[in-house]
């Protein structure tokens, strides 16, 4: 019963280092090309695909099952598809039966495009990637030369310096309305400058009572202000946030003059927008298990994470202060802003897919708004 | 924060024998904890009645204590050490109970001695289903309807509330002891009944229940800076209804979304801290799969059996951290040993990890083989494969059942045309065998959706099987047909089957059944597999999916993976680059099951850490997840995988080791020992052949009469007519058992020729019918006989006595079973020399070298040898730890190729206390079975007892073992004919130290003849109430009760069954009696005294033992 549904395709994944993983290209589409990561979660594939910041990445899931509980819309983080490619151990193919399953995941991946290979040795190549670092490459069908593979993984552009924000950005203004206000509880307006931000982060932002007001990415900051929010949110975006300079400036805008919260990507551009600089990690954090210490009390959060560059905590100007830390590899999780009422983070507080353990930070941006404006 | 300062003695409660429920987990996990605190630098004591521990060796603690795990020594041990804490999260439910008994009775506070890793209150919220219930109700979470219950009335209305069926939880039990599902109001009324009398606070929780729905367990730990993680979730393949001891579970969860699991997670987060967790702890859910709804299950406040699995399944030390926190540190300041990272993390998986129980329930006659809340298994395997399908098809094969594929071999024997409704029928209760069943049943056209609706299990998991299925076909189809025609297989086909998990025995049968020759055997299939270069791959345990380069030691074998992987660079302790330590692999013994359990595991052990002082490097190769010998840290490079020819042979292949041990593991690695030579693989110690020269018959009655050495007559008959003769010749009674079947199974004692022939009747029906190749073994039983078990080590040239054990028990009941003492308390020294002297025969004609354990019957001042067994016994742990003697290291050596006369190893003499063993039986599991010792071994755990008196050694292990012998009150006494000669004198003592004595007529006749005292009391078949009636009711203390023919063995089963309900001590031989008597009358002379017995720890026997 297995593969007669679904067209299986001998095919490979090929770096941009010569290295070449074979596998089975899943459905029609046998054709990717991007940065390849990785990812250790073992749950949330769905949203992972469909998670902006993915954008046009390859992404490489370690876990040993995939697709075991299918797919429904209720959890999709954008419109389409994201992220480039999928790399699986083991896709499931034969029908699925779980009470919350619209289609089952190979059909979804036909329906949008995504391609992807299954039955590739995944842990060698994650530890080809922990080894030699995040890199691009190709997957397209099996060729027994793989000369013309290897061109097309070379040809592909570096991360670094590339503006992949604006790719996934609405291409309009639209609105988003809050919880409604309760006894004690107004509701505030907060301007959102869409850098591929996640469905959840909007969802959780609205739950907090926030009215929101979503601008595509290169929305002038003047045309932001003249709405007069009472907050500003940076969300999370794919790719290196240095080309990012039209939302730096809007960062540095409002910086200041209203509470300002950013998470991944937005919590780089806050940075950048403040005098630190970022830098590209060596085969970046994608998986639901990051710890987080708060440096002040020593609590612990496990964090979702997804995120190729970093803050150099060496580069923070005063006024500027780290409260967060990974304790894995001890880079910088978040910042304070001393003087303004503001703050970031470099995980994902929305989770999504992930633990909620962080959770309590949307409220914390409602608190700061309340503070602000009373 | 910092390690806490101000504690400076803790003591630490380990799970006392091993029984069903509570097995070798939680000698892993105290062994860890003990480790993880002697590090800090803390003075530990040890309270554990278990020798055969690996916690209980002197080494890990600085006071050990092998005592009752009673209130009584327990408040005496804190009177005497002064611990500042007490830690009782490591032993299972019996360290936690005793400590809520101590804080209770106001010990604790008494001795200002604080409980840390919990505290009262927890375990309370914990353990206690009302304040469970209200601590989930005030954080919103979700629990089964239900009702607490503390009659058998109130039990009936709160199943009206919930409906039938409905669930009986008893309150503070173990391994869901005493509960059951009930589907009528007499079912529930019987379940209620005995739930109440097993719960020490009376108290039982009627559920509704939710059977059917997915079953979850989180593992999770929390520190007091509220700071949680989630080490592992487990799926169970087996939905609600089948205990999850008894189900196959899967790490990590396989049918939950994202977002259910994490409002899983969520609500783990929020129990820990409804309670006020500081440690691990286990929470179970489950979650309906026609909705997701979810409900909170139970809470264990400690760690658990499935705590030891998640730490295996993801190489994440739970224990280690759980003692770290409880001396005071977060969780952020720990260290993963395996990564360097923080141990504040979640692990994440890139393989699969399938846990399979082990039953045994053959050896429980009238027992019936279904599942459910009471958890029957008595051990595990684990095992991880690169998908769900290798792991379990690897976790079936090393359960050592002999199961080949998944196959249901019961339902065989069913006609063709019957055999699918058969399987529907049968698959509707849960049973051991039922993931074959519907492996059988998808073969005669079961659908997916059938199997659901009759199971319940995942639709997932379920398709699993069927690809199994469609690997099989292949198997059956394109490769049969390419071996049949003498063309080789290529490599990308191997992989396709072996990556599904097939060993190459069970592809040799699939392509036999489906193309019949003889030239396809395993080893074929194993030459052409390596031939076209199909060879597993090994993988690390890295608890990272390889996000992080990790230094464990710890593997696993894979064929699902294409590529090869990086080279090995595993941890060589002390290892100058460039130069190879020479490197010594052990066998471990796979699951636990009765006759082969911990105390082989104890004997890996302490070998590894005799080979590892001696400078080599070590490999351990288990299946088993309870063990220490699968703890990482214990061994110098550990494979997790099935101990079964195939595997060993992999993992011997990469490693190349210069010795193999195969005499430590049981009889597992034993049952390997010759193909492995024959694979050229170098085994050290014991010749294999001296080894088979042991176990076949002939070769044995030649040693023996070679030595001239006295064995019972015998001889073997391949039909009935030829046992009778020999039975006849011999002359009744004689000990039969069938000579293909394995460690004393369906061995019997038969009286007379009437029982012979019902005997064979019963093999044959129970499809072991004799013939030329298939013998019975017809022995001259020795009655009235004293056993004796001597364990030694011999180097082919010297052989030093470890021990001589007296059995207390007369000859007939198996040594695993029986009560045992170091040293003798009749032998005379004549007698002791002779078995010396027979022992060193025995041990220089075998050529051995390294341990053996050699049993005799003495009779009429005769010396009978019985068996010779050239490898690692059953009580080489507790002679270990009687005589304090490093038994295993100085094996160890000798198979390294060191003389006993080198390591100055002599027999241990002048030893003047009492080491007394006793067996732990589970018969409260199997409700019908047979009550009586015999020939074929059923203990699942043994205790030692220690005094300088016998009989008060004897007392202790009998307390120890759960059968305190009270020190008056009432007795009943209803014994056979033969035993009432000897009763009387110790009736008549027992009426002297004030018992009064209740007896059935015969014994009431016999006693009073003799001028003792005694009521009457009606035997079992009188009108009720007749003895039955006073046991339940708790009118006694004490049964004494013996038997000697097979229907008097079904009429006491009743009497001991209502003793066992109601929890009275029962002893069944006129020698424990005798034994026990004497023990009582010590403590007679004792009263008043200020030490009523000696409390001392191991480490003064041994000085004092050592001294002499």
């Amino acid at each position: 019963m297995a593969g007669e549904a679904v067209k299986l395709t001998k095919a490979a994944l090929t770096l941009d280092d010569g290295a070449r993983f074979e596998g089975q290209a899943v459905g029609p589409l046998t054709e990717a090309a991007g940065e390849v990561i990785f990812i250790t979660a073992m749950s949330g594939y769905q949203e992972v695909v469909t998670d902006p910041s993915y954008h046009g990445q390859i992404v490489v899931f370690t876990t040993a099952h995939i697709g075991n509980y299918g797919t429904n819309a209720a959890v999709d983080q954008a419109q389409e598809v994201q992220a480039a490619g999928a790399i699986f151990h083991e896709l499931w193919l034969p029908p699925v039966d779980h009470w919350l399953s619209e289609r089952d995941l190979p059909a979804y991946m036909a329906a949008h495009g995504l391609v992807s290979l299954t039955g590739v040795d995944t842990r060698a190549l994650t530890i080809h990637l922990r080894e030699k670092g995040s890199r691009n490459g190709y997957i397209g069908p099996w060729e027994a030369d793989p000369g013309p593979a290897l061109a097309k993984a070379r040809a592909i552009p570096s991360m670094s310096g590339l503006d992949l924000a604006s790719s996934v950005s609405c291409q309009s203004v639209y609105f988003r309305q809050g919880a409604p206000s309760r006894e004690g509880r107004p509701n505030f307006q907060v301007a959102v400058i869409d850098l591929g931000v996640k469905k959840s982060i909007l969802d959780q932002l609205c739950a907090h009572n926030l009215d929101l007001t979503i601008w595509p990415g290169q929305t002038p900051a003047e045309r932001i202000l003249a709405e007069k929010p009472q907050g500003l949110f940076i969300p999370n975006g794919p790719g290196d946030p240095a080309p990012c300079d039209y939302a730096i400036k809007t960062a540095q805008a409002f910086l200041g003059r209203v509470p300002v919260f950013g998470i991944c990507l937005g919590h780089q551009i806050m940075a950048l927008a403040s005098g630190a600089r970022t830098y590209k990690l060596p085969f970046g954090h994608h998986g639901l298990n990051h710890p987080v210490v708060d440096s002040l009390t020593g609590r612990v959060w496990i964090t979702s994470q997804n995120h190729g560059f970093a803050v150099d905590p060496q580069s923070l100007p005063p006024g500027l202060k780290p409260s967060l830390w990974n304790i894995n590899d001890q880079t910088l999780e978040g910042l304070e802003w001393t003087d303004i009422p503001a703050f970031s983070v470099q995980f994902h507080p929305e989770a999504s897919p992930g633990p909620h353990d962080s959770l309590g930070l949307f409220e914390r941006f409602y608190q700061m708004l309340r503070a602000h404006h009373a | 924060m910092p390690r806490r300062t101000d504690l400076e003695t803790i003591l630490i409660l380990g799970s006392g024998p091993i029984v069903i429920g509570q097995a070798c987990e939680f000698d892993y996990s105290a062994t860890q904890g003990c480790k993880a605190l002697r590090e800090e630098g803390y003075r530990l004591i040890l309270l554990n009645s278990n020798p055969a521990t690996v916690m209980t060796d002197p080494e890990l603690s600085d006071r050990t204590y092998i005592e009752p795990m009673t209130l009584e020594v327990a408040r005496e041990i804190i009177a005497l050490e002064k611990p500042q804490a007490i830690l009782p999260t490591l032993g299972g439910q019996t360290a936690l109970n005793l400590a809520m008994d101590l804080h209770k009775a106001g010990v604790l506070d008494q001795h200002g001695v604080e409980m840390i890793g919990s505290n009262p209150m927890v375990i309370e919220v914990g353990e206690s289903r009302e304040r469970f219930r209200e601590a989930m109700a005030q954080w919103g979470l979700a629990i089964p309807a239900s009702g607490l219950a503390n009659s058998v009335e109130e039990a009936l209305v709160a199943a009206e509330r919930g409906g039938f069926p409905a669930i009986v939880r008893p309150s503070f039990t173990l391994g869901g002891s005493g509960g059951g599902i009930a589907y009528n109001r007499e079912e529930l009324k019987e379940l209620a009944w005995r739930g109440l009398t097993v719960s020490p606070i009376s108290q039982i929780l009627v559920e509704r229940s939710l059977i059917g729905w997915k079953e979850l367990e989180l593992e999770m730990i929390r520190d007091l800076a509220d700071n949680a993680i989630i080490v592992c979730g487990i799926e169970n393949v087996d939905p609600m209804g089948v205990h999850t001891g008894d189900s196959v579970t899967v790490a990590p969860i396989q049918t939950l979304t994202d977002v259910e699991y994490q409002a899983l997670r969520d609500d783990a987060l929020k129990v820990a801290r409804a309670v006020g967790l500081n440690g691990g702890c286990n929470i179970q859910f489950a979650i309906s799969p026609e909705n997701g709804q979810r409900v909170v299950i139970e809470m264990n406040p400690r760690v658990s059996r499935s705590s030891a699995l998640a730490s295996k399944a993801t190489g994440f030390p739970i224990a280690r951290v759980a003692a770290k926190l409880a001396v005071g540190y977060t969780l952020g300041e720990l260290k993963n040993g395996i990564t360097g990272k923080s141990a504040c993390f979640e692990p994440a998986l890139d393989y699969c990890v399938v846990k399979a129980p082990r039953f045994n329930f053959e050896k429980f006659a009238g027992a019936s083989p279904v599942l459910g809340l009471e958890m029957r298994a008595v051990g595990e395997t684990m095992a991880l494969g690169g998908n769900f399908r290798e792991a379990l098809q690897k976790a079936l094969r090393g359960l050592e059942t002999g199961r080949l594929s998944l196959e249901c071999r019961e339902a065989q024997s069913v006609k063709l045309e019957e055999r699918l409704d058969w399987l529907k029928r049968k698959l509707v209760t849960p049973d051991p065998d039922r993931l074959a069943m519907i492996y059988s049943a998808f073969k005669l056209g079961l659908t997916l959706a059938e199997a659901n609706a009759l199971t319940g299990l995942d639709p997932w998991f379920l398709g699993q099987l069927m690809e199994i299925w469609e690997t099989e076909k292949f198997i059956a189809g394109p490769l049969a047909t390419t071996l049949a025609l003498g063309e080789v297989p290529p490599v990308d086909w191997w992989i396709r089957v072996k990556s599904q998990g097939f060993s190459d025995l069970s592809v040799a049968r699939i392509v036999r059944e489906a193309r019949p020759g003889p030239e396809i055997t395993p080893a074929k299939i194993r030459a052409l597999r390596l031939a076209a270069g199909a060879r597993p791959r090994f993988r690390q345990v890295d608890t990272c999916a390889g996000e992080f380069a990790a230094e464990t030691p710890y593997y696993y074998s894979s064929y699902d993976a294409p590529t090869p992987p990086p080279p090995l660079s595993p941890r060589e302790p002390g290892q100058e680059p460039g130069h190879r330590p020479r490197k010594v692999m052990i066998l471990g013994g796979g699951p636990n099951r009765i006759g082969q359990g911990i105390e082989f595991d104890y004997c890996c052990v302490k070998a590894c850490q005799a080979f590892e002082e001696m400078g080599y490097a070590t490999v351990m190769v288990n299946s088993n997840p309870e063990t220490v010998s699968t703890d990482y840290d214990a061994v110098g490079r550990l494979y997790f995988e099935p101990v079964t020819l195939e595997d060993v042979l992999a993992v011997i292949e990469v490693e190349s080791p210069d010795g193999i041990i195969v005499q430590l593991g049981g009889q597992t690695p034993l049952n390997l020992a010759q193909e492995l030579k024959n694979a050229g693989a170098p085994i050290w110690g014991t010749a294999p052949e001296a080894i088979f020269q042991a176990e076949d018959r002939q070769g044995w009655n030649d040693l023996v009469s070679r030595l001239q050495l006295k064995q019972p007559p015998s001889g073997m008959a391949p039909d009935i007519d030829s046992a009778c003769r020999i039975a006849e010749s011999v002359g009744y009674p004689v000990i039969v058992r069938p000579s293909f079947v394995l460690g004393g199974r369906a061995m019997k004692i038969i009286h007379r020729p009437e029982e012979l022939g019902d005997y064979l009747s019963g093999l044959e029906a129970s499809g072991l019918a004799l013939g030329r190749d298939t013998p019975i073994l017809v022995d001259k039983f020795l009655d009235d006989a004293v056993e004796v078990d001597v364990d030694a080590v011999a180097d082919g040239e010297k052989v030093v006595i470890a021990a001589i054990m007296e059995h207390i028990e007369r000859a007939g009941v198996h040594s695993g079973d029986s009560c045992c003492s170091i040293p003798p308390f009749t032998l005379s020294p004549v007698i002791q020399a002779e078995i010396r002297q027979e022992t060193e025969k025995l041990g220089l004609a075998l050529g051995v070298k390294g341990l053996m354990n050699i049993q005799f019957a003495v009779r009429q001042g005769q010396v009978y040898v019985l068996e010779a067994n050239p490898r690692a016994s059953r009580t080489a742990p507790f002679v270990a730890k009687a005589t304090g003697r490093p038994l295993i290291q100085t094996a160890a050596k000798v198979m390294a190729g060191q003389s006993l006369r080198e390591l100055g190893f002599v027999e241990p003499t002048g030893q003047s206390y009492y080491a007394v063993k006793e067996a732990v039986l589970p018969w409260n599991r199997f409700a019908g079975a047979e009550v009586d010792l015999g020939p074929e071994m059923r203990s699942t755990g043994e205790v030692m007892g220690l005094d300088d008196n016998f009989g008060l050694a004897f007392l202790k292990a009998q307390a120890a073992a759960g059968m305190t012998i009270p020190r008056s009150g009432d007795i009943v006494m209803t014994v056979s004919d033969r035993d009432k000669v000897d009763l009387v004198p110790l009736a008549r003592e027992l009426t002297l130290l004030g018992f009064t004595i209740h007896a059935t007529p015969g014994t009431k006749e016999a006693l009073e003849k003799a001028g003792v005292a005694a009521r009457r009391i009606d035997k079992v078949n009188a009108p009720r109430p007749n003895l039955i009636d006073f046991l339940l009711d708790g009118k006694a203390g004490l049964l004494v009760n013996t038997t000697s023919s097979p229907t008097s063995i079904q009429e006491a089963s009743l009497i001991r069954w209502a003793a066992i309900r109601r929890g009275v001590t029962m002893i069944t031989t006129m020698a424990s009696l005798k034994a026990a008597v004497a023990g009582l009358k010590e403590i007679r002379l004792k009263e008043g005294k200020s030490q009523l017995w000696r409390l001392s720890p191991l480490q003064s026997y041994h000085g004092q033992s050592l001294g002499d």
